[in-house]
């Protein structure tokens, strides 16, 4: 079973993304739920471009960016244990310094 | 079943406050964001009714935010405030074109007036021209020194009562955490006034984002679809900052209250008497507030202008001895004293031709070493230590 999912990546993530701002995606999940963690993971291996050090450390995202479900602060959801639905629209917003 | 939000108990919640870690919903978060910076301006008299205010305008998140939330808050709260953007234009190709663009869209989308000065107009050098000559290491020195004076020169010639500035919270932590590994008392001492440069001769600088989150500054702008300018400048990005940045954020991911806790220190922090301070004076050239008989902008410019663009990088102590040393080989003391190693006698020829190259002539300076000099600016160099009495 496919899951579908929308990715956006903001606030400068986008350069990590082939400066693609939005990105409609489906993932091969088997019978299993999908979460957070795993979703990082599978951006990892078939979306992330460059430089994988700017939106991961270890297992999460880099501390400092935003993560958001439908517009939800990931924070509020159980951040990597948060499971995806069907169609849900995952933002991750980048900060720099200086703004 | 979905959160709801801890203030109005009613919608749902969308963010959990970094600074409180309770959960609000959207607009309950707007009126907590907004209420909060227009404490901050209320407790600190940040502003004087029919004070003309410069927002130090870069296109990107923290002063499109602060732009919006000023312009709101005047309004709101009638502070009887001229507030206008004021833009710095790097000259950096392809970084700061796009936040420019990003800027003028902000007038229009706020109606404030926009003011643009660059450094090639301030200064007869755009970053561009700079890193072409010093190269991609040091650049973010001269770019950082310069910028700092342009909003001021730039105030100054509109005739501004303030500027304000977008630093926010975890900008603020970051320079604390930065000045003490430096050692840096004097900049420990003053980086954490939400009013600077507070005297007679200079404009102050606030920072209405002092206590405000980084997170919900981006959130609110996300939130409310400001338009924001975001990428990395194309020039080496500040390293130490992002030591600094990454350690913060690693802390905050433990201990919430970090930023906020890192700030109090720093408020509270006081140099003990007896400490050793440099005096604030006024730079001998162009008059703005400096720490040395010379601000380190002119300092700079000085080095730029006369083909020797690495004086002043580095500690004051260096320069000092950099300056000590072209104005010492004026009097060659090396022991061939006939020979064109000292630089006042340098030939128009390449300086492998110095006979003294090998020897150790202390005054056969690195500078004919290095193969950024070229031939043909030997000439240009050569007047470096005819003239090197008024470089300072």
């Amino acid at each position: 079973m496919a899951l579908t999912v929308i990715l956006e990546f903001l606030g400068g993530a986008e350069f990590l993304f082939g400066h693609v701002k939005h990105h409609t995606v489906s993932i091969e999940k088997g019978e299993n739920k999908l979460n957070i963690s795993q979703l990082l993971m599978w951006i990892k291996e078939n979306l992330l471009q460059e430089r994988l050090e700017l939106f991961m450390q270890g297992c999460t995202v880099r501390p400092g960016i935003l993560v958001l479900v439908n517009d939800v602060d990931w924070s509020l959801l159980g951040e990597l244990t948060y499971e995806i639905e069907e169609n849900d629209r995952i933002t991750f917003i980048s900060t720099l310094h200086g703004g | 079943m979905p959160l709801l939000c801890s203030i109005c108990k009613d919608k749902r919640a969308l963010l959990k406050r970094p600074k409180t870690g309770t959960p609000v919903c959207k607009d309950c978060f707007y009126w907590a964001f907004e209420c909060e910076i227009h404490h901050t301006i209320q407790t600190a008299n940040l502003f004087k009714r029919g004070e003309k205010v410069a927002i130090g305008a870069s296109g990107g998140k923290d002063s499109t935010v602060l732009a919006y939330v000023l312009k709101t808050l005047n309004e709101r709260y009638d502070y009887g405030l001229n507030l206008f953007l004021l833009s710095i234009d790097e000259g950096i190709t392809g970084y700061r074109d796009d936040s420019l663009e990003t800027v003028k869209r902000n007038q229009q989308q706020y109606d404030l007036p926009l003011k643009v000065l660059s450094y090639q107009d301030l200064y007869g050098w755009s970053m561009d021209a700079i890193v072409k000559q010093i190269g991609r290491k040091n650049n973010c020195t001269f770019c950082g020194v310069f910028r700092r004076q342009a909003l001021d020169r730039g105030a100054m010639s509109l005739g501004v009562d303030k500027i304000a500035t977008g630093h926010n919270a975890d900008d603020v932590a970051e320079t604390i955490i930065m000045n003490i590994l430096r050692g840096d008392i004097a900049r420990l001492q003053r980086c954490t006034a939400i009013i600077t440069g507070d005297d007679p001769s200079g404009i102050p600088r606030v920072k209405p984002f002092k206590y405000t989150y980084e997170k919900e500054i981006v959130a609110y702008a996300y939130f409310k679809k400001l338009d924001y300018f975001s990428t990395e400048c194309i020039y080496a990005p500040n390293a130490y900052r992002g030591h600094a940045r990454a350690y913060l954020k690693d802390l905050e991911a433990i201990r919430s209250s970090t930023i906020i806790d890192i700030i109090h220190s720093g408020e509270m922090m006081s140099v003990k008497e007896g400490v050793k301070m440099p005096v604030q004076t006024k730079c001998k050239k162009c008059g703005y507030i400096s720490s040395n008989e010379f601000c380190k902008a002119c300092v700079l410019l000085e080095g730029l202008n006369k083909g020797l663009p690495r004086l002043g990088v580095g500690k004051t102590s260096k320069v000092n001895q950099q300056l000590k040393q072209v104005n010492d080989s004026k009097s060659c003391e090396c022991q061939n004293k006939s020979t064109k190693c000292c630089l006042n006698n340098v030939p128009k020829t390449a300086p492998s031709s110095c006979p003294n190259r090998s020897k150790n002539c202390e005054n056969h300076d690195a500078k004919f070493d290095s193969p950024s000099v070229k031939d043909n600016q030997m000439d240009k160099t050569t007047k470096i230590c005819l003239t090197n009495s008024e470089i300072l």
